[in-house]
């Protein structure tokens, strides 16, 4: 035993403990995300339980979410009672919807008092547009307020009227969110121009005439889509269903606040399959519903690749000139090691120092005097003078330039001498040698710089969070209004949108399951990037070790 | 023959060869060298205008401030009588001097013209015998008669915009009504008063010439037919002997009175009973000398007291633990040797003016203790007013003028005491640490301590480096040395994807699954703790007994692939077992077990869960770094160290470690530098309460969180706003002393390896 420990060999054994348990908990980590993201868009079974506590016997519906066991002394403490001094206490969770009838959307209750639990196959689950998900039977379909199908064949009957109502609802909010908008925007133009011809004294009686005209037309077509509106608010309006919950009450539900309407327990495995790719599809495509604790996620989605592209356009360039300075120009020696202190340190200074420099600088500094010089017709409301998408990509770029400085230098390290030397030889100047040779050569690395950076931009929080990003956008920073990109605009982001639902919302524990699948996403989409960059970074190293011989 | 060269060269010439584009070709080629090297020295620049920045936001907090005089006129309508008090509305466009005859002449305060006189209606046989204002924010005065009765008038300003520009016309109102209310029925003159209008209560105080103290409340009645609703009244004679009182002040809240002589006998009585009034403290507040001012503090919390020894000292109510309020000084400042003949209070902030009768006047801030502005008038002062933003004053000086100045002194609740020291604020028991920024109210003395968040960040780094370093230094040391090649080509891209994972998913994980499990299952996490090392040891002893042939199945350098289900395996028994060591040592529930023993509380989102959650994000950054510099340490000192007959784990320590120390040393600064700053993990996994508490089970706040919690309601160039600057100011600093050292000393580690 002494001679074991003498010889080294448990402490090997302990540090390769050390780097096992890190890959135990990195693995661990995804495969937890993986996994609880992924449930989320199964369409699990639901239950109807017989329950029954001292209060009595009640009929519950819901789906099972989650189960917790106290043992004996963790019951007693927080008051539960136990009952046939068994050693634990079983609490599921379970989520019954209905949050209109009963005020709440998630129910603990003790196994022990559970009696027995069926899945019947007539439950429905109604995902709505108000008030979270209904589940319960379906009794009748009315339209105009009189019964057309009842019992058995409600259920085929209700399916083609809730695709029509979503068709009509999806028309509205067309008409609503893109017609109305960009008309509403087209106005704010024209008080802005008219404010700022009166600030330049060039607002005469002709240019009067023609804004008030303008104005007119605008307003014609806005009356117009109203009336279209008001139509097609009639037509969804036509058909309701009727359904009636766990306990017998029942509820009638227009069909307009119906989002989806299924029947789980009758799914077969394909049928299941089906509804849950539509489910993911629409996650990822929809906007999001009920201060952001359900729907889907598209417009943080949207925000983030916009803000990561705008970010990419403005450091790639500043990146690859300093790395091209600190191995092709500069002399080895204290520029470049001052440059080297300068790149580590912006690379380990805080993120949330960058979002402060973001705010104080970019915002309040560079904002503020870009309003005062071009654009005094918006004041006081300001325009680039408050956080943004400008000067979140800005700060971003700030943020990753080490990123791509240091990977575009091991592109150019790694370049042999010789073909530097060869080009230089032929009587090319040394911006030639560098513009044909040596940079085609280090572009996978420039390349590799340029994901670590966009898959380190996509996942930074703390710095946005004071320069640009919003829990809920109007708009989308890029739309059919000229000028079509807004860089001035506020935008949603992925990472913030994980920290808003899963901290600041009002229902956490319905949106938990969402904020799993979105970490999901921005976690495949940053390993995927970093894979990436991996890859193409190891091959470049094996092309140049190749060359090099 | 040349020339036949030369003919055909230039006639045939190529047009790329021609001597302008030659020189095009140079000039490209030098423009682009001061482009390169303009960008790569803006590396350098941003990093500088980062910090100078910073700087220049959180400078104005360090600035003296400043007072200079804008204007010298005599006093206006003189023939109005004696100044009795002078008041200024918040624009500093018109002062208002109340006379001791009943007059209110309101006045430019640029030039001093009369705008505006005001008489109170006093009858023929009424003279005005004692004068005080109510809230100075509320324009509240009041005037005691010869007959026992009193006014009370209110200035207030009415702000119009005729042809956009902005006109200011002052009116006084009579809030309790135009006839003077009788106080006192015997009908004694009223020597002392002193009042608070509230919006449904109100109450005056007064002092009568025989030594008795009449009070007065006044409840607002609804009335449904008109807007100006009835008042209540009732009169009550307080058993509280009056004879000496000199200063008299009533709180806001109509409940605590407090009562002075000259010579100092303070008396501080509670009247939320209505019918008699309670002494909760008499104190002796001057040592020498006798008091000759006396004002609230804005917030109405704390006294200021002048002395005629120059000494201007606060006092206030202390509770102590058995909720008994005693009267105590809190700090004081001297002023001057000469008598404090007035104290004017700020109205939005703990700020205080005060005037001596030798011409001095003086600013100072209680909370941050810190005297802002001492200047001496040509001429002694008689009366002095400091307007209500505070950035202007006027003085009456005994030679009849009165002056006009400009005050700039935007953040005077910063100091370096108030920062970093131990501030007793208002209503605490004793001077704390404590960080509380923002309220709605003016009144809210605003607590600026960056010490419990600066506390919280060396907290939070601490437990995250107390699980990363152990894990990354050994698991670098490991893949670096002893793994096979093949694996750690595996290893080194996964600990990579470990960097990558956003915070903000580590975070949310902490907060919302690691700390309701933590809470759940504490033995397990600790038992982990005991149990996996041990099975990890335990392992590798039996492996030298197993089989040749099963031990040479697996190649050298694969163990920690061996040991990941053994330490799976290990962790599961832990849950298992750590369930019945919790029935049998802790009585079931270790959390309850602790608090009943030892009193240590539990906190749902605490230092422990931060630990895990940040040191999981440390662990790679300090593992690659340190990875690094022990792969590149030279292989001949190995090779040399183990053909001397070393084992490998001897040359580990005794060579290897030893020659890349410098960079293991880095690696831990660069690690401390991430975990000081990091953000979302804190900010989602800990309650971002800002106490000073070492327990691994209590959460904290650190400066980052903090910023990002407050940055976004701060109000630009306010102070709040400048003290989140220095606080991001001093994480950058933080940071930037660690960074540059661990590259310097990579740097030099990086020359000597290239020299071996």
């Amino acid at each position: 035993m002494k001679n074991w420990f003498k010889s080294g060999t448990p402490w090997v054994w302990l540090n390769a403990g050390a780097i096992s348990i890190c890959l135990i908990m990195v693995i661990g980590l995804v495969v937890l995300i993986a996994a609880r993201g992924m449930v989320h868009f199964w369409p699990v079974n639901i239950y109807q339980i017989q329950y029954q506590d001292d209060k009595g016997e009640k009929t519950i519906v819901g789906e099972w979410v989650d189960t917790v066991i106290l043992s004996a002394a963790q019951a007693k403490e927080a008051g539960y009672p136990i009952l046939n001094n068994a050693d634990h206490l079983e609490q599921r969770l379970i989520k019954t919807g209905n949050r209109d009838l009963t005020g709440r959307d998630f129910l603990w209750i003790d196994a022990q008092y559970l009696k027995n639990e069926k899945k019947p196959e007539d439950l429905i689950k109604i995902e709505r547009r108000e008030w979270g998900n209904f589940y319960g039977r379906l009794k009748a379909v009315k339209e105009n307020g009189k019964i057309i199908a009842e019992g058995d064949e409600a259920y085929p009957e209700v399916l083609p009227r809730i695709d029509r109502a979503r068709d009509l609802y999806e028309q509205i909010e067309h008409l609503q969110k893109k017609e109305i908008g960009s008309i509403n925007y087209a106005l704010e133009r024209l008080r802005l121009k008219q404010r700022r011809l009166e600030l330049e004294g060039a607002l005469d009686e002709h240019a009067r005439q023609e804004i008030t005209r303008e104005k007119a037309e605008y307003q014609q077509s806005y009356q117009k889509i109203r009336t279209q509106i008001a139509k097609l608010n009639q037509a969804i309006m036509r058909d309701s269903l009727v359904a009636e919950t766990g306990d017998g009450q029942t509820a009638e539900i227009p069909l307009k606040k119906v989002v989806n309407l299924t029947r789980p327990n009758a799914m077969n495995i394909g049928q299941k399959m089906a509804e849950y790719l539509r489910q993911l599809y629409a996650f990822v495509t929809e906007d999001p519903r009920e201060a952001n604790t359900e729907g889907g996620i598209f417009p943080a989605i949207f925000g983030t690749i916009l803000m990561v592209m705008v970010m990419a356009v403005l450091v790639t360039p500043f990146g690859v000139i300093a790395a091209v300075y600190m191995r092709e120009y500069a002399k080895q020696g204290f520029i470049t090691r001052v440059i080297r202190i300068a790149v580590n340190n912006l690379a380990g200074v805080p993120s949330i120092v960058y979002g402060v420099f973001g705010l104080g600088f970019f915002v309040y500094f560079i904002g503020g005097n870009i309003d005062d010089l071009f654009y005094p017709e918006a004041a006081p409301a300001p325009v680039f003078g408050t956080p943004g998408l400008l000067w979140a990509s800005l700060t971003l770029a700030l943020l990753t330039l080490p990123v791509v400085i240091v990977s575009t230098e091991e592109g150019l390290s790694r370049i042999p001498k010789s073909v530097r030397e060869g080009s230089l030889a032929l009587g090319a100047t040394k911006l030639e040698t560098l513009w044909r040779i040596v940079l085609p050569m280090s572009r996978p690395a420039m390349m590799t710089g340029l994901i670590l950076a966009v898959a380190r931009a996509a996942g930074e929080v703390a710095p946005l969070m004071l320069v640009g990003v919003v829990k809920l956008a109007p708009t989308l920073p890029l739309d059919g209004n000229y000028p079509f990109l807004h860089l001035e605009r506020k935008f949603m982001h992925l990472g913030f949108h994980i920290y808003d639902v899963g901290f600041q919302s009002p229902n956490v524990e319905a949106a938990r399951p969402l904020v799993y699948a979105t970490s999901l996403l921005l976690i495949m989409v940053i390993i995927g990037l970093n894979l990436f960059a991996i890859n193409v970074r190891n091959s470049l190293r094996e092309r140049y070790k190749a060359l090099d011989n | 023959m040349t020339e036949i060269i030369e003919k055909h060269m230039t006639e045939k010439q190529h047009p790329m060869a021609s001597p302008a584009y030659q020189q095009w070709r140079l000039l490209k080629d030098k423009l682009a060298a001061y482009g390169v090297r303009g960008g790569g020295l803006g590396v350098i620049v941003a990093i500088v205008l980062i910090f100078f920045y910073l700087l220049y936001v959180v400078y104005p907090l360090f600035v003296t401030p400043s007072a200079e005089p804008v204007k010298t006129y005599s006093v206006p309508a003189l023939e109005s009588g004696k100044t009795v008090f002078l008041s200024m509305e918040e624009q500093n466009e018109i002062g208002a001097r109340f006379t001791d005859t009943g007059h209110i002449v309101f006045f430019r305060i640029a030039d001093g013209q009369p705008i505006k006189e005001d008489v109170i209606p006093l009858a023929e046989n009424q003279i005005i015998t004692s004068f005080n204002h109510g809230r100075l924010d509320k324009g509240v005065f009041a005037y005691g008669l010869s007959d026992g009765s009193v006014i009370v008038v209110k200035t207030y300003y009415k702000v119009t915009y005729p042809n956009d520009v902005r006109l200011i016309t002052p009116e006084i109102q009579f809030p309790l009504g135009k006839q003077p209310i009788q106080l006192d029925s015997e009908a004694n003159p009223l020597t002392r008063l002193t009042l608070r209008l509230g919006e449904d209560e109100s109450t005056i105080i007064a002092a009568t010439a025989d030594g008795r103290l009449m009070m007065s409340r006044f409840m607002r009645e609804e009335s449904l037919f008109s807007d100006e609703g009835s008042f209540e009244r009732t009169n009550t004679a307080l058993d509280i002997d009056a004879s000496q009182i000199a200063f008299m002040l009533l709180d806001k809240e109509q409940r605590d009175l407090y009562l002075a002589n000259r010579n100092g006998d303070m008396r501080v009585f509670d009247l939320s009973n209505k019918e008699a009034a309670r002494l909760i403290d008499k104190q002796q507040v001057v040592n020498e000398g006798e008091i000759s001012a006396m004002e609230f503090l804005n917030g109405e919390l704390s006294v200021l007291m002048g002395d005629t020894k120059g000494l201007l000292s606060q006092w206030s109510l202390v509770r102590d633990e058995h909720n008994h309020r005693s009267f105590e000084l809190i700090r004081s400042f001297k002023v001057s040797d000469h008598p404090i003949i007035q104290i004017s209070p700020e109205q939005r902030r703990k700020g205080v003016m005060v005037a001596d009768d030798s011409g001095v006047i003086a600013i100072y801030h209680t909370t941050a203790e810190r005297e802002l502005i001492k200047r001496t008038l040509p001429t002694a002062a008689s009366m002095l007013s400091l307007s209500p933003r505070a950035n202007a004053f006027v003085a009456q000086t005994i030679d009849g003028k009165i002056r006009f100045w400009h005050v700039d002194n935007e953040h005077p609740e910063v100091s370096w005491k108030s920062i970093w020291g131990k501030v007793w604020y208002e209503s605490y028991p004793k001077p704390e640490y404590i960080w509380q920024s923002s309220s709605s109210s003016n009144d809210f003395e605003p607590k600026y301590s960056l010490t419990p968040l600066l506390f919280g960040t060396l907290k939070a780094a601490f437990y995250a480096m107390l699980l990363a370093v152990p894990l990354a230094l050994m698991g670098a040391a490991y893949t670096a040395y002893f793994m096979a090649p093949e694996m750690r080509k595996l290893v080194k891209p996964t600990v990579e994807i470990m960097e990558a994972l956003p915070t903000v998913i580590l975070g949310f994980l902490a907060g919302l699954w690691l700390a309701p499990f933590v809470e759940l299952h504490l033995l397990f996490i600790f038992s982990i703790f005991i149990i996996v090392p041990l099975a990890v040891l335990g392992f590798s002893w039996c492996w030298q007994y197993l089989p040749k042939t099963l031990r040479q199945s697996i190649p050298a350098g694969w163990e920690a692939a061996i040991l990941v289900p053994v330490i799976i395996l290990a962790t599961w028994f832990a849950f298992l077992i750590s369930p019945v060591f919790e029935s049998w040592f802790f009585d079931g529930d270790i959390k309850m077990w602790m608090n009943t023993n030892f009193g240590i509380g539990y906190d749902q989102r605490n230092a422990l869960v931060v630990g895990i959650a940040m040191g999981f994000a440390v662990i790679p950054t300090i593992f690659s770094i340190a990875e690094d510099a022990i792969f590149s340490v030279p292989k001949h000192l190995t090779v040399g160290s183990l053909a001397l007959g070393a084992t490998p784990w001897q040359t580990m320590i005794r060579v290897v470690l030893l020659t890349a120390s410098p960079g293991i040393f880095s690696a831990v600064m660069i690690g401390l530098g991430r975990a000081v700053g990091e953000t979302m993990i804190v900010l989602m996994a800990t309650g971002n309460t800002p106490v000073m508490d070492l327990s691994i089970f209590q959460g904290m706040r650190t400066l980052a969180a903090n910023i990002a919690v407050e940055m976004p309601e701060a109000e630009l160039d306010s102070t709040h706003y400048r003290v989140l600057f220095l606080a991001a100011l001093v994480l950058f600093v933080f940071t930037f002393v660690f960074n540059t050292l661990a590259e310097l000393v990579r740097q030099n580690l990086r020359n000597k390896y290239s020299s071996l």
